[in-house]
Parts: structure tokens; C-alpha cells; sequence
């Protein structure tokens, strides 16, 4: 697993759950408490190790802690640089889920070596989609649900998603696009300094 | 509708496929221009104005009339606004063969930045076929990952200089450091063995490090390491104690003849000039002389001001020589070449 995935992890967990919660974690799971390095590439075993850990302190499931890693990866000033990039994608949240089958060449464009969630985007009825994620990592789609919510908000548009199934390394998230103006939503300016 | 090509087309068609095209008469006034375009001046300026009054051409430069830019069908152009911001574009130019009239499409090229900067621009401003917000997406993504790389670094630079402090090693000269004289100093006092100390400190590097710089003075520190490694056995400790002083400890060496013998050939050697690119370095050394016996009870500090004592007697007899610690008072054991014996410092 790529170090910005797992660098990802561990500064959701700190900010969200503290420094202390952290070290308990990195302790059980046998990884330094300094953290990950972002630009190395770490064993997949090493991401199930910490992910696994921090479900048992937190006494919370799999998917429900990588949908707040989603919300988090998107929501929060320290990530902004990936909610930007994520705008970028489209003008529209429409525009936007179209873009989404993208995602891992534009990361690939940014970081040769991060291999990020295949996705697959399909018209079911207007303004319903299914979407496929497959990856190596079991539990990316509930990652991009909590993402996929967060940036339908940022985007001021107001969509019902939900995490329908997975069969082994492939998941599905159905979306439903309600209103795509629903509310102003946040700014969002090509220049990074406006 | 204008003919272009043999294709007919309207001005929303065109303003969608090329949000910053010109449409110009052939007398040089603007017939219409695209969204994107009209936005760069909120403030009209298009409609009927002269095309060369609005643009000056950057490429070619000599175009001054509606002519001359006709002579340009079918090129590569640039221009930029008259009036600031005088944000650059490039683009080309057709004329149309039904009426004579211009068509011109631009695009910002490398002053998107800028442009972006400057205007209040969104994905949607720009063409579906344009890859501008693909090169602003890469530009951001690039500086992401680069802030990424730069703190990579600076843990590295971190963990360097932390492992240096550990370190035992000089790494300009390949001798041991401060922090291994430290511990070998203790050992030897506490296995209660003897040993010869020597503290040597260059002459004149000073003078080489303000003359010629930096780099022919970390040279001469490196000179210097290879004469005291080839001067004394394998078993002799060589330290750099910091700057241009140098500690050697010879352990189980209590001869004064012996350690004398190897201060007068360290000096001799180090008095050798020593060329760095077209300039010569000349430097001597002063060095300071004690002894410690089997089972001495003294610490390494004392030992250490003794020496510090001894050198400092040399410095004082015109430096170039070597003195014995003794218990009353040092004396240059060594008179400095080609001086006359040094007065014994008075007491």
C-alpha cells in the first residue's frame, strides 16, 4: 500500500481520535509510532494490521471507520489539497461521477506509483448510477461512500448512496442524484490562492 | 451564419466548440467573440472594436495592419491585451473565402496560470477538447506531491543529523570525533592502562581557511588526518577534537623519546607545503605532550587540561614545536625550527 494511503489512515485517526489513540494503535499494530512516510510503498499486511487495530480500540466496524476516512479525506483542511484536486474532476456532481473513472490515471498523472480504487460508473435510470470499486484492499467502496457524500455536499448536491455489496475485491455503490443544486455548496476556484 | 470551410456554422455553435474565438470583418472590426473571451472584459470592449486596437501582436511582431495579420491565414500567432492585464494568448487565424471575413481561435497557453489568476474562471470557461484544467489539475497535484517530497526530506535531513550525533566518526576527516575520544579516554582510566596523550592543533589554518576559502581548508584538515595515520600505528587512537584540534591517544606509550620522536616527524611533515589547485597552503602544528601511568586516578578532563596546558606553552614559544606537561611548568621540549629556544615562560 502506497505511504500517502496509509499516511492517509494515521492522520484520521490522530486528528480525529488523538495523538494517544495513535500510539496505542501503531503499538498493537507494530508500526512506529513516527508513523508512515508518504512517498513509500508499504506492505498491503502492514495497512491491515494498523486498520485492524484501530477497529478493536475503537470498537467500531470495518466499514464504518473507512467511511469516516472518506468523510475525512475530504472534509478536512489538512487534506484540501485532495478535495481540490477531487473538484477538478468536473463543474458538476454529475460532471463529476462521470470523472471518477479517471481517478487512477490522474492519481498515476500526480504519483507514478499510487495505485488507487478502479472505478466504473454506470446509468441506471436518470440521475441513478451504480458504481464498482475494485482494489486489492477490501473496504474501498465504504471509503468512497463516506467521500462520495462529502463531496456531493461540497458540490451542493443531494444524493442518497449506498454501499450494496461487495463480491470479494469488487464493490457496489448505488447513487442517487436528487438535486444537483440542492445548496450553494462550497466555493471551489481553479487558482488554489483565491 | 459564417461559412467556414465550406461548413456552415453559427456564432453559439462556435462559442461552444471555441469559447475564446474572434470573429473579425474584413476591415479589421470585431464581429463577435466568444464566452470566455467577452469575460476577460466584463466591461464590453469586443463589439465593433478594432481587432488591433484591442490586441497587440507579440508574433510576428511586425504586424501593424488588418493586412499584414490576413498575411498570417492559416499560422500560428500571439498576441496579448493592449490594455492590462495584458494577458497573453496564442492561437491561430482562417480567413473565409465567402466573405473575406477573419476567424480567429485563442487559447491562453503558458499564461493560464496567470490568466486564472487574474479572471474569475471556471472548468466550464474552457472547451471540452482543451486540456487547460487537466494542465492546472497536474500543476496542483504536482505541487502536492513535491510538498510531500520536501518533508520526506527534511525527515531525512533530520535523521542525518541525528546520526551524526551518535556518530564516532569525523566524516571530513575519517578520524574519530569529540564524542569517541570521550568514551576511549574513560575506558582506558578505568582498565587503569597507560598511555601517551598528544593534543596537536594547526598553525596558520586560519590564515589558509581566510585566503583560499573553505574548501582548501576542510583539504588541509584532510592532509593533515592522512600525515597523523601515517605517522602512528594502527593502534593509536586519532581524534578531531573539533576545528583544527586534534587529539591522539598511544596506548601503552609512556616514552617521552618515543612520543617526542613522533611530534618532531608529525611537525616536519605537516610544515611540508601542500598544494590545493594552483595555490600552495602552508601551515605548521604546536603540540602538547603528557603521559599518564598504569592505574592513574586523574579524569579525563584533567588529562585533557594538562595537555591543553602543554600545547599552550608551544603556541606561546612561536608555535611550529612541542612541549612536555610537567607538574611545575611547561617547557617547550622542542624548540621551534630554525628559532632560537624558547624563553622558559616565567613563573
Amino acid at each position: 500500500m502506497h505511504g500517502l494511503i496509509n499516511r492517509s489512515f494515521e492522520s484520521f485517526l490522530k486528528i480525529t481520535y488523538g495523538t494517544s489513540l495513535w500510539n496505542d494503535v501503531a503499538d498493537g499494530a507494530g508500526v512506529s509510532r513516527q508513523g508512515f512516510e508518504a512517498l513509500q510503498i508499504y506492505d498491503d499486511q502492514v495497512s491491515e494490521a494498523v486498520l485492524g487495530q484501530a477497529m478493536q480500540v475503537l470498537g467500531r466496524p470495518r466499514g464504518a471507520l473507512l467511511e469516516d476516512l472518506g468523510i475525512y479525506l475530504v472534509s478536512h483542511p489538512t487534506t484540501e489539497s485532495l478535495r481540490r484536486l477531487l473538484r477538478f474532476g468536473g463543474a458538476t456532481f454529475a460532471e463529476f461521477l462521470q470523472s471518477l473513472d479517471e481517478l487512477p490515471d490522474r492519481a498515476r498523472l500526480a504519483v507514478p506509483e499510487l495505485d488507487l480504487p478502479h472505478l466504473d460508473l454506470r446509468d441506471n435510470a436518470p440521475g441513478s448510477f451504480i458504481l464498482t470499486s475494485r482494489w486489492t484492499f477490501p473496504g474501498a467502496g465504504h471509503v468512497m461512500v463516506g467521500a462520495l457524500r462529502t463531496m456531493a455536499d461540497d458540490y451542493g448536491a443531494l444524493v442518497l448512496l449506498d454501499h450494496v455489496g461487495s463480491d470479494g475485491q469488487t464493490e457496489t455503490i448505488s447513487i442517487d442524484l436528487l438535486d444537483h443544486d440542492f445548496s450553494k455548496g462550497r466555493d471551489f476556484h481553479l487558482a488554489a490562492e483565491l | 451564419m459564417s461559412g467556414v470551410g465550406g461548413f456552415s456554422i453559427s456564432n453559439e455553435a462556435l462559442d461552444c466548440l471555441m469559447p475564446m474565438h474572434v470573429r473579425v470583418s474584413p476591415t479589421g472590426h470585431i464581429l463577435h467573440a466568444g464566452p470566455t473571451l467577452r469575460k476577460l472584459r466584463p466591461d464590453g470592449g469586443f463589439a465593433g472594436a478594432r481587432l488591433l486596437e484591442m490586441f497587440q501582436l507579440r508574433n510576428p511582431r511586425s504586424v501593424q495592419s488588418i493586412s499584414e495579420l490576413r498575411g498570417c491565414a492559416g499560422r500560428r500567432i500571439k498576441l496579448q491585451f493592449r490594455v492590462p492585464p495584458k494577458t497573453g494568448f496564442k492561437g491561430a487565424l482562417v480567413l473565409s473565402e465567402a466573405d473575406g471575413s477573419l476567424l480567429l481561435n485563442l487559447s491562453f497557453g503558458i499564461s493560464l496560470v496567470d490568466a486564472i489568476r487574474e479572471y474569475d474562471l471556471h472548468a466550464a470557461d474552457f472547451a471540452a477538447t482543451d486540456m487547460s484544467v487537466e494542465l492546472l489539475y497536474l500543476i496542483e497535484a504536482k505541487s502536492a506531491a513535491m510538498d510531500e517530497s520536501r518533508k520526506l526530506n527534511r525527515h531525512l535531513q533530520a535523521a542525518k543529523v541525528a546520526a551524526e550525533e551518535q556518530a564516532f566518526t569525523d566524516t571530513l576527516t575519517g578520524l574519530k570525533n569529540r564524542r569517541a575520544m570521550a568514551h576511549i579516554l574513560e575506558r582506558y582510566l578505568a582498565q587503569g592502562r597507560a598511555f601517551g596523550l598528544m593534543q596537536l592543533d594547526l598553525d596558520f589554518f586560519k590564515e589558509v581557511n581566510d585566503r583560499l576559502g573553505h574548501a582548501a581548508g576542510d583539504h588541509v584538515l584532510q592532509k593533515a588526518a592522512e600525515i597523523m595515520v601515517a605517522h602512528t600505528r594502527t593502534d593509536t587512537t586519532l581524534i578531531r577534537a573539533g576545528g583544527d584540534e586534534f587529539v591522539l591517544i598511544f596506548p601503552d606509550v609512556t616514552s617521552a623519546e618515543t612520543l617526542l620522536a613522533i611530534a618532531e616527524r608529525l611537525i616536519a611533515t605537516l610544515e611540508e607545503p601542500i598544494p590545493f589547485g594552483a595555490a600552495t597552503c602552508k601551515i605548521s602544528g604546536s603540540i602538547g605532550i603528557s603521559t599518564v601511568p598504569e592505574n592513574c586516578r586523574a579524569d579525563a578532563s584533567q588529562l585533557l587540561d594538562q595537555v591543553d596546558q602543554a600545547l599552550y606553552a608551544s603556541k606561546r614559544a612561536g608555535r611550529g614545536c612541542a612541549t612536555f606537561y610537567t607538574d611545575a611548568l611547561p617547557i617547550p621540549a622542542m624548540p621551534p625550527a630554525g628559532r632560537d629556544p624558547a624563553p622558559r615562560p616565567g613563573v
